[in-house]
């Protein structure tokens, strides 16, 4: 697939969703919780507890909605402040209990609109990028779909970043980059290319750390081995003392692009 | 994203309408117009006045270089990093000659770090520069930000960093996007250490650097009637299909919505900071 047919892949409609992803590995155990305390419940962050195998984790996802109906009420999953300060409010509540946090991400980006902006879309996401590095329990995020820009990164400061084969990851999307820096949207494609925002790209510039295969709905084999693979990572992260943790995201990120 | 072209009058809603047509025949580069009074001014008599609009009070751009003068005392500013350059890490296409073009306006980069005295009191200063690509944060930029205060976290120093960006370095891709995530890890260190940080939002502060450390100053200043925002106007007007009111996401703006302490002029700029520093137990000895 070329660039910018992973970036239709990851936008397809009929592919998972968070809530799937949720479903699937967590069944029954999972228990919502809303609201961010402060001023609304953003429904395009959905968020709660559940069991991975024995242990408790808490559970944030970017959710675009499975059919019309749902993608309304779900913003189309591009959040507002509260969705934001909803996920960080359960990552402290996370932090109190140290239980790990697992995040899915999948968004176009965080909502640009008016209510966005009167009520700090910008300071939100920097709260989150700020609180993530020095929050004392593992955390992993897996891109699911789309990861556009800030408002995926603000669910993504992370000790591991995983990202599904044919999920992207980019600072802007192809055709607003094509438009910026080309006057010309039809250049997408060569954006997609120039940007370097496949998973294998990625993995290659050392942004992330695993690429997984991209499971099917009701393959539960599949989804019980990335169950597996995440319960492993958060049992090495907890056997690190709150230092050895910090320490090791802050070098995650530090070492990103550093010139030599 | 450079969305904002240097020197346009920076809500798109306000029209730059007729030229002045009384204005006797000098030299072009002798005379600016004020976008917002329509004056023409004469460019020294604008520079001498800190490049604000000795009619209105508007605030023009000022590139790295003068705000740093403004800021620091008579020659205490020592840069770091100056040779800390961005590369075409990704081989994006036209990078090469973007980077090349804004580099003969005189900048090295998006943003200068340094140390300096402001009233005598030691302070790490970091000044973005909205002429070299819009003030964009790409690798190199994100890297000196972290490592200036990196060193005001070691020192046990405060930081003051005026911020200025269409966004992020689109011409990066992802490493870009990282730089937020560096930059706030380094702003959370030095604030974890007991630490002052202040921050000088300046015309435009967008974007990733809106969603990072301009909004993570423990005191937050703007410079009056600047764009502060995550998503600039023109795309907002895209997905919402309509115009924006006209006052919406300036300084002004933000300050009444509770995002910010305070608007301060260009004027009263260094002597505010001054205060803010002496407030917080920074003292030196002026020169
Ligand atoms: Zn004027």
């Amino acid at each position: 697939m070329t660039a910018y047919e992973k970036v239709m892949a990851a936008r397809d409609a009929n592919k998972l969703t968070s809530v799937d992803y949720i479903s699937h590995m967590f069944g029954d155990s999972f228990i919502e919780l809303h609201g961010d305390r402060r001023y609304a419940d953003d429904k395009a962050v959905v968020a709660g507890l559940a069991m991975l195998f024995d242990t408790p984790v808490t559970v944030i996802g970017i959710e675009k909605g499975r059919n019309t109906k749902e993608r309304v009420e779900r913003n189309f999953g591009q959040a507002h402040p509260e969705g934001y300060r909803k996920a960080l409010r359960l990552m402290k509540q996370a932090e109190k209990f140290r239980r790990p946090v697992l995040c899915l991400v999948d968004t176009s980006g965080a909502y640009p609109g008016i209510g966005a902006e009167e009520r700090g879309q910008g300071q939100a996401i920097a709260e989150n990028l700020m609180e993530m590095m020095t929050l004392k329990t593992p955390v992993l995020t897996v891109l699911i779909g789309e990861g556009g820009s800030g408002g995926a990164l603000a669910l993504a400061v992370s000790d591991e970043v995983w990202m599904l084969e044919n999920s992207v990851y980019s600072v802007i999307s192809p055709e607003g980059c094509a438009s910026i820096l080309w006057k010309d949207s039809s250049k997408a494609a060569e954006a997609a290319e120039a940007l370097k925002l496949t998973a294998q790209d990625l993995f290659d510039l050392g942004v992330i750390e695993r690429i997984i295969r991209q499971p099917k709905a009701g393959d539960q084999a599949m989804f019980e081995s990335l169950k597996m693979l995440i319960k492993r990572t958060f049992e090495k992260n907890l056997a690190l003392d709150d230092e050895e943790l910090l320490n090791a995201r802050y070098e995650r990120f530090r070492k990103i692009g550093i010139p030599d | 994203m450079d969305l904002f072209a240097f020197r346009k009058p920076k809500n798109e809603l306000e029209s730059d309408e007729g030229e002045s047509k009384n204005v006797p025949f000098v030299p072009e580069e002798m005379w600016i117009k004020c976008p917002k009074c329509n004056t023409m001014l004469l460019t020294t008599d604008m520079e001498e006045n800190l490049h604000v609009c000795t009619k209105c009070n508007h605030h023009f751009r000022m590139n790295g270089r003068d705000r740093v003068e403004m800021l620091a005392d008579k020659d205490t500013f020592i840069e770091f990093d100056a040779d800390l350059v961005s590369h075409n890490i990704l081989d994006f296409p036209g990078y090469d000659q973007k980077l090349e073009k804004a580099r003969k306006t005189g900048a090295k980069e998006s943003v200068i770090c340094g140390e300096c005295k402001m009233n005598g009191i030691d302070t790490v200063l970091c000044v973005m520069d909205p002429t070299f690509m819009m003030g964009s944060m790409g690798v190199v930029t994100g890297e000196k930000i972290t490592r200036a205060f990196e060193y005001a976290t070691e020192n046990s120093m405060p930081i003051v960093v005026c911020t200025a960006a269409g966004g992020a370095r689109m011409q990066e891709g992802i490493l870009s996007l990282m730089q937020m995530a560096k930059t706030s890890g380094a702003v959370k260190r030095h604030s974890d250490a007991g630490n002052l940080y202040i921050t000088v939002l300046t015309d435009p502060t967008t974007g990733g650097v809106t969603a990072s450390f301009a909004m993570d100053g423990d005191i937050i200043l703007a410079e009056p009637d600047c764009l502060v925002a995550f998503a600039g106007p023109r795309v907002i007007e895209q997905t919402i299909r309509q115009k924006l009111p006209k006052d919406f996401q300036t300084a002004e703006f933000v300050l009444q919505k509770g995002f910010i302490d305070s608007v301060v002029s260009r004027n009263n700029l260094k002597s505010t900071l001054v205060k803010l520093l002496k407030l917080h137990g920074y003292s030196g000895e002026e020169a």
